[in-house]
């Protein structure tokens, strides 16, 4: 058996994960949960990409006090993602236009994608999952 | 959920003996911890405890072993950043040992 295989055998499939979030960071679990989700992808060395559209681009939003509801405030966690080496951060831009919303105001770096440009996005993708 | 008595004062931990209440920590807590995890905390271990609090109070999460050995390497160079460095001082798992002692949850992505 060649060196290579050796390498494959070792290191597994690596297949190309987009997390769809499209939710208001509370209310519901969905954007928490989503993001340990995908803290858990990135530790099996996977090719993990994170889309916010609709209401989900709030996930994502500077300066957020959420001690009057008393919950976690986990938008800080989002600047973690490059320490897991998940770089791919992409917004839609009509989710945010239709928010009043530009890049100045979120947490993090990321790319601002037309509804074209998210489309193709989507269809290189393995596997989709949307929370 | 169950109560220890750390130095005179009851505490919440969860069923692995993580704590609950993060804001409880103190000193005490962190050697009650590692006398539980049978770590004898030198200057060493409290750079790692200090460092991984600092990690929690800017994103919120307790992060990977892989996580944490590289901001390690990054904040205090490559020969504390590596395993070998870091398993001498939690033989059983950094993240998971020094986390307990720091009081942070167990990591996420912790498999």
């Amino acid at each position: 058996m060649s060196e290579m295989d050796d390498m494959d055998e070792g290191s597994g499939i690596i297949k190309k994960f987009m997390f769809l979030n499209r939710k208001a960071p509370h209310g519901t679990v969905y954007a928490l949960e989503g993001l340990e989700v995908v803290l858990i992808t990135a530790a099996f060395d996977q090719d993990v990409s994170m889309v916010f559209t609709d209401d989900g681009v709030y996930q994502l939003i500077k300066g957020v006090d959420t001690k009057g509801i008393e919950v976690k405030d986990f938008s800080k966690t989002y600047r973690a993602l490059d320490g897991y080496d998940i770089e791919k951060l992409y917004v839609d831009q009509k989710s945010m236009d239709a928010r009043g919303l530009t890049e100045e105001d979120l947490i993090v770096d990321v790319t601002v994608l037309s509804v074209d440009e998210m489309a193709n996005l989507m269809a290189e993708q393995d596997v989709v999952i949307s929370f | 959920m169950p109560m220890v008595e750390i130095a005179g004062k009851e505490v919440e931990v969860d069923e692995e003996g993580y704590l609950v209440d993060l804001s409880q920590w103190n000193e005490d807590i962190a050697k009650y911890m590692a006398v539980e995890e049978k770590v004898e905390m030198t200057d060493g271990h409290w750079e790692v405890v200090n460092f991984l609090r600092e990690y929690y109070a800017e994103y919120q999460i307790a992060p990977a072993v892989r996580v944490l050995t590289k901001a390690i390497g990054k904040k205090l160079g490559p020969d504390k950043g590596n395993n070998k460095y870091l398993y001498e001082l939690f033989p059983y798992g950094p993240a998971k040992q020094a986390c307990k002692i720091a009081g942070l949850p167990k990591p996420t992505g912790c498999i």
